[in-house]
């Protein structure tokens, strides 16, 4: 029997691929499943018959020691259909799959257990399980969860290959002779501070998107020293409490980043309790170590587009290379907010849902205010197109961006690209625990600054579990552009004719895109 | 400015141990005795400290953990799992869930608003109050800071009649006597909820807490216990349809009563002012499908305050059964508009009131201020298994509860309530709460958002989707 190609055989690279997959494991022991293979180890034999069988590697031998098996490789309750089914196979009855007990405990609406397993899965191998895990959507009920792709009926791009599919985007469309970014994925990270998460993921971070020529914010924390040599690749972010905003870390960047307001916590301050503000985080906050810091609400020298153009003035004149990036949360206005950022000079306006990421917010903050992303998307991108001045101001949509679909939708609901940050650290890891601000922070060395924590996690690691996440999603999005027929992200801007919401349609919507 | 009004929590810790939502099995059958167990390595310790509680048969593990799943990851023989708990699972029902039963309690404790890391975990959207979401303004003038405010937000209401023109005679003095209008610190009402072990001991722990609170105490006037001189001024005796003695001699000692709604009410208030004038009467109005007239023909003849209730689960009544309480609140609301007479009546609503967003949210579809019932029962670590109702144990020992112990679990619940309701002012840049009355444009409801946004993007697009796809 010819076996199928073993999961860890990584998807292939062509010439002038950013990044060829690295296997990169799971830093605990046993890595989390859907699916539980249970061994009786009174009833095995030993005969090592399942190791044979078995063409996803769930199996394996130590000599003649059988080790534990590997269930997150398992296909599932689906492989009972095939030949090499261990479970019927098994000479001595000893081995058993069911669905594990763990699986229904993880995760939650959004991030449900099936993303949270496929995308670690994409972090580890780079490319999309062959389970039956969902990897596309979660399980909000709405927004992106009921947007679907509507690939042609004969699925297009017979004659398109990857190679001639481009993901690139230009940032400056103001032509106002400032240098452009062009980034080569449609999405960069968010703002994550250092003292909100740890240096390690910084770095993490910092290194994925230079490996995929895009940016990382570095959202208000300061700018550590640890980041200079990627500076290219890092938007830093002023915001209210102006932590860390210096001379020469505004001149180091080539984009800068006001943070007006935050999805997760609009129309409030930030807060980064006590225990966070470690020794290192004062010194870079320059503030005292233990206490904790609130970055207010509003911008308290903001209180009129006139202010806004004054700030957004000022910071051209400190660094006349770089770009100006004005980051908003979605109330009703917000296409009028959008609207006077360019008239203010912005070249790129964010919005961010609230359904992003935040070291702390108070949960009403984060359920109640403010609309979801994907209403504000078309929303901003219309009224922007009304005014004739769509072309000229880059969109960007962040705040719940969790797949490569999620990217796909809300480009072609209307935004040019994203912001990611929480998908970064599920790539890490992290399990949506949402005790990230409490004690020591993350207890898996994410998001805290606790220097035992932060020793759970290297550079190394974080860094290849983000770019196999990454080149994961651009064979996806690529996948995705091919099957429709286009070539080039910025085809898909706005092409809302080609998404459907399940509200308004009855038939099923297939957009699975593996095996097809 | 008049003194900031302060809410003083403090925290009191629960006499059971709440139940997790999650809870961990940990088998010792095969176990290794590895040199360093993952057990030990546990970053909250949590199986060092684990007890057992003997009352409850539930092991204090469960509450203790903070779902990092290290040692479930860590152990070698994967003897270790988390498992949904189901005796969570199974608090409350469907509109009580054991979520807000869990958020309940922890505010209760701590008098703290919930916090949390990571974005928002929920779903979408839901019914009732979950499809209408609150404004912010990326750009406030002046500043407002929340509840670390350095400027003060009022969430002061009045409750009471308010003329809409002064008269005054030749002498220019006021030609009548103005209506009394009593000035409560927050929009929040406290309400003796329909069920629970100890109707009597709850009256007492409701009226310390409006005393602590500044606010009132709506209880039933036939039942009712013997209240302290100082807090008559805090209570609001109910009474049931028709059953109101002139005599009785609450009348002269509180300011404000309530009367159940009946045909006629409006003859008996009439009376009852002329004898008490400086008495508050609020009608109590049940929100059923007549509800809507009911109310602007209560308010034509004058009514003071009108208290329109729902059922437990945010619904109408009768005809109005598949309404929802805000869907309710705006029909009355916009009713009174319409005839222009909204400014004149307070309009208190009561019923499914459940967490602190249904505060702000109840007010934005029109209400001047809402009672809570249920949530003060949830405050004392009631878990809604409804035993009280059949005659049962209470679980949870509320009958014994002290009365300074509960006051002060009810003081820290709608104490965090208010700071929620400030936080969501402060996003709004809004600085009373008197002002957020009816602001709908300060709101997105989900039916607009979807008739304005998405329906002219999907909506009837199935003849050109079968062109494209004729299967």
């Amino acid at each position: 029997m010819a076996k199928p190609n073993k999961v860890i055989a990584l998807p292939t690279t062509s010439p002038g691929q950013l990044w060829e997959p690295v296997h990169t494991p799971g830093r605990f022991r046993n890595t989390l499943s859907k699916y539980r293979v249970y061994r009786n180890e009174s009833r095995c034999i030993k005969c090592g018959k399942c190791v044979e069988l078995c063409p996803y590697g769930v199996f394996t031998k130590a000599g003649s020691y059988l080790r534990r098996p590997k269930s997150y490789l398992c296909l599932g309750l689906e492989c009972q259909k095939k030949p090499f089914h261990c479970v019927a196979n098994c000479p001595a009855q000893a081995l058993k799959v069911s669905v594990h007990p763990v699986y229904n405990t993880l995760g939650d609406c959004r991030w449900n257990p099936d993303l949270l397993l496929s995308t670690w899965w994409q972090a580890e191998f780079g490319n999309l399980p062959y389970t039956d895990l969902e990897y596309r959507t979660g399980g909000s009920g709405g927004g992106f969860d009921r947007l679907r792709l509507l690939f042609p009926p004969r699925r297009g791009g017979k004659n398109i290959n990857h190679d001639d599919i481009s993901l690139e985007v230009d940032i400056n469309r103001r032509g106002d002779g400032r240098p452009n970014i062009r980034v080569s994925v449609p999405w960069y990270g968010g703002g994550m501070s250092f003292g909100s998460v740890s240096i390690n993921t910084i770095l993490s971070r910092a290194t994925a998107a230079t490996t995929f020529n895009t940016m990382v914010s570095t959202g208000e924390g300061g700018f550590p020293e640890e980041l200079y040599p990627f500076s290219d690749h890092v938007v830093t972010q002023v915001a209210t409490g102006l932590f860390g905003v210096r001379e020469d870390t505004l001149q180091r960047v080539r984009m800068i980043e006001f943070k007006y307001a935050q999805g997760a916590k609009p129309g409030l301050g930030g807060h980064l309790l006590g225990d966070k503000v470690t020794p290192a985080v004062a010194r870079m906050r320059e503030s005292v170590t233990g206490n904790a810091l609130f970055s207010p609400f509003p911008f308290h020298s903001v209180y009129s587009v006139e202010d806004h153009k004054k700030h957004i003035d000022w910071m051209k004149e400190i660094n006349p290379r770089a770009l100006i990036s004005v980051k908003v949360s979605t109330p009703t206005d917000v296409d009028m907010v959008a609207v006077g950022s360019y008239y203010a000079g912005a070249h790129v306006v964010q919005l961010d849902g609230s359904y992003g990421g935040t070291g702390a917010a108070p949960d009403i903050a984060k359920k109640n205010i403010a609309m979801p992303i994907e209403y504000a998307i078309p929303k901003v991108h219309q009224f922007l197109r009304a005014e004739g001045i769509r072309e000229s101001v880059t969109l960007v949509a962040s705040g719940g961006i969790r797949s490569a679909y999620d990217v796909a939708k809300a480009i072609a609901l209307g935004a040019d690209l994203v912001q990611i940050g929480t998908a970064d650290l599920v790539a890490l890891e992290c399990l949506r625990c949402h005790n990230c601000e409490s004690g020591r922070g993350c207890a898996r060395g994410i998001a805290t600054t606790d220097p035992e924590l932060v020793d759970l996690m290297t550079i190394q690691y974080g860094a290849a579990r983000i770019c196999n996440m990454y080149y994961s999603w651009s064979w996806q999005l690529k996948e995705i552009l091919r099957l429709l027929g286009l070539r080039s992200i910025r085809e898909l801007v706005g092409r809302t004719d080609l998404l459907m919401h399940l509200d308004y349609f009855e038939r099923a919507i297939d957009d699975d895109i593996r095996g097809k | 400015m008049p003194a900031k009004y302060h809410i003083h929590v403090r925290r009191v810790p629960p006499r059971f141990t709440p139940l997790a939502k999650n809870a961990i099995i940990d088998w010792s059958e095969g176990c290794l005795r590895c040199a360093r167990c993952v057990k030990e390595q546990c970053p909250v310790d949590a199986y060092r400290k684990r007890g057992f509680d003997r009352t409850q048969f539930v092991d204090t593990i469960d509450e203790m953990c903070r779902d990092c799943y290290r040692c479930v990851q860590g152990c070698p023989r994967e003897l270790i799992y988390k498992v949904v708990n189901p005796q969570y699972r199974q608090l409350g029902d469907e509109y009580w869930t054991p979520e807000i039963l869990s958020a309940t309690w922890y505010q209760a404790e701590t008098g703290k608003i919930p916090v949390s890391g990571a974005g928002y975990g929920g779903p979408f959207s839901g019914p009732g109050f979950d499809s209408l979401w609150t404004d912010m303004s990326e750009i406030v003038r002046p500043t407002r800071d929340g509840i670390h405010g350095r400027e003060y937000i009022s969430t002061s209401v009045d409750l009471g009649r308010k003329p809409m023109f002064l008269l005054f005679d030749e002498q220019g003095d006021m030609a009548w006597t103005t209506p009394p209008l009593l000035e409560l610190p927050l929009p929040i009402l406290l309400a003796e909820p329909k069920l629970g072990p100890n109707p009597r001991g709850m009256q007492e722990i409701i009226t310390l807490a409006a005393q602590n609170l500044g606010t009132l105490a709506i209880l039933g006037r036939d039942q009712l216990v013997p209240v302290p001189a100082q807090a008559l001024g805090q209570i609001m005796p109910s009474y049931s349809a028709g059953a109101l003695e002139l005599e009785d001699p609450l009348l002269s000692q509180v300011r404000a009563i309530e009367m159940l709604d009946h045909p006629a009410l409006l003859k008996q208030v009439e009376v009852l002012k002329k004898r008490y004038p400086q008495l508050l009467v609020s009608i109590k109005v049940p929100g059923d499908e007549k509800v809507v007239d009911r109310v602007a023909e209560l308010t034509a003849a004058g009514a003071e305050i009108i208290h329109i209730y729902a059922t437990e689960k945010a619904r109408g009544l009768g005809g109005f059964q598949d309404l929802h309480l805000k869907d309710l609140i705006r029909r009355c609301h916009l009713r009174l508009v319409e005839e222009q007479l909204r400014d004149t009546v307070t309009l208190l609503f009561s019923g499914g009131i459940a967490l602190a967003e249904h505060v702000a949210k109840a007010i934005i579809c029109g209400a001047d201020g809402i009672i809570a019932d249920l949530p003060l029962l949830l405050a004392l670590e009631c878990r809604l298994c409804r035993q009280c109702t059949k005659g049962g144990n209470c679980p949870v020992e509320i009958d014994l509860l002290t009365t300074k112990r509960g006051a002060q679990r009810l003081v820290n619940l709608i104490g965090a309530w208010n700071n929620q309701l400030l936080e969501i002012m402060g996003a709004m840049g809004m600085r009373e709460v008197r002002r957020l009355r009816g602001e709908v444009g300060r709101a997105m409801f989900l039916e607009d958002l979807e008739k304005e946004i998405f329906a002219p993007l999907f909506a009837n697009r199935e003849t050109e989707l079968q062109k494209r796809d004729p299967n």
